[in-house]
């Protein structure tokens, strides 16, 4: 049997992990990668929630299904502006990127 | 030891060295593919978790799209990010203490719950681990119709978002720059 603290363990060591490449990248695909890894990491953890305590009710795979959703349209909507900034500025470094600060 | 058991810390550990791999790797490319090696782990573990549907979603969207897609933007800016500097903040390691301390509060606040410890799998109510319940409920007005609705509207919004944001500017625009 494995117990639900280790899948809540694994959940925050990963969610943990894309908050460091979030912060730490400098090139912005790598920070859409932080991203995608913290809501993995949220996905586990209603999943988890889902099977050890609340078998019968079906809405934790629920709400992992609309987090796929938003994490697709996350990605396509993050990505092209990646693209359109590249196009633009010729680079996609997030510390180059300064049109918008004061 | 229970075999279940070895199959989740060797497939955790797999994840979490990926997941690092993928902040930490200098180059772009190899931490798309090594995100897709995390992603695969954490189908393997909706596995475990008896959410098979969810695995199969999980390689279907994640891996096949969503993966695919972050390669593709790799490959089309690959060539500004060999030459423009080290691929970290050089504020890094204040990153690295923002994790550990998130890292730390979530241990601290998952160890505080001694159920979570004792907290086995109970029995599954239906044989094919809800998947019908799963796909009913979705159509249901009184259950989470309303939500799935929401969603396609999100993808929708967000394909023509993407096409609108991504194509290139018209030509008298570029003439006039």
């Amino acid at each position: 049997m494995i117990p639900l603290s280790w899948y809540l363990t694994l959940s925050a060591l990963l969610f943990s992990v894309g908050v460091f490449g979030v912060l730490a990248r400098r090139n912005a695909i790598g920070i859409l990668m932080g991203i995608e890894l913290m809501l993995n990491a949220v996905n586990l953890n209603l999943v988890a929630f889902w099977r050890y305590l609340t078998p019968t009710a079906i809405a934790g795979q629920v709400f992992t299904l609309i987090v796929f959703a938003v994490a697709a349209s996350e990605a396509a909507v993050g990505l092209a502006l990646i693209i359109s900034i590249y196009r633009r500025r010729s680079t996609i470094a997030a510390d180059e990127i300064n049109l918008m600060k004061w | 030891m229970s075999v279940l058991q070895v199959v989740f810390l060797v497939t955790g550990f797999v994840t979490l060295l990926a997941g690092v791999m993928v902040v930490a790797s200098p180059k772009l490319i190899h931490a798309a593919l090594w995100l897709i090696v995390s992603l695969a782990g954490v189908a393997v573990l909706f596995v475990l978790l008896n959410a098979d549907f969810l695995a199969v979603v999980q390689v279907v969207v994640y891996i096949g799209a969503i993966a695919i897609l972050i390669i593709f933007a790799a490959m089309l800016t690959r060539r500004v990010m060999t030459d423009s500097g080290p691929t970290h903040n050089p504020t890094w390691w204040l990153a690295l203490v923002s994790a550990l301390v998130l890292l730390g509060g979530l241990l601290a606040l998952i160890l505080q719950v001694p159920a979570f410890a004792q907290a086995g799998p109970t029995g599954l109510p239906l044989a094919d681990s809800g998947l019908a319940d799963l796909g009913t409920s979705l159509v249901d007005a009184n259950r989470f119709l309303l939500p799935f609705e929401v969603a396609s509207v999100l993808l929708l919004a967000a394909l023509i978002g993407a096409m609108a944001v991504a194509r290139p500017a018209a030509k008298p625009e570029e003439g006039a720059e």
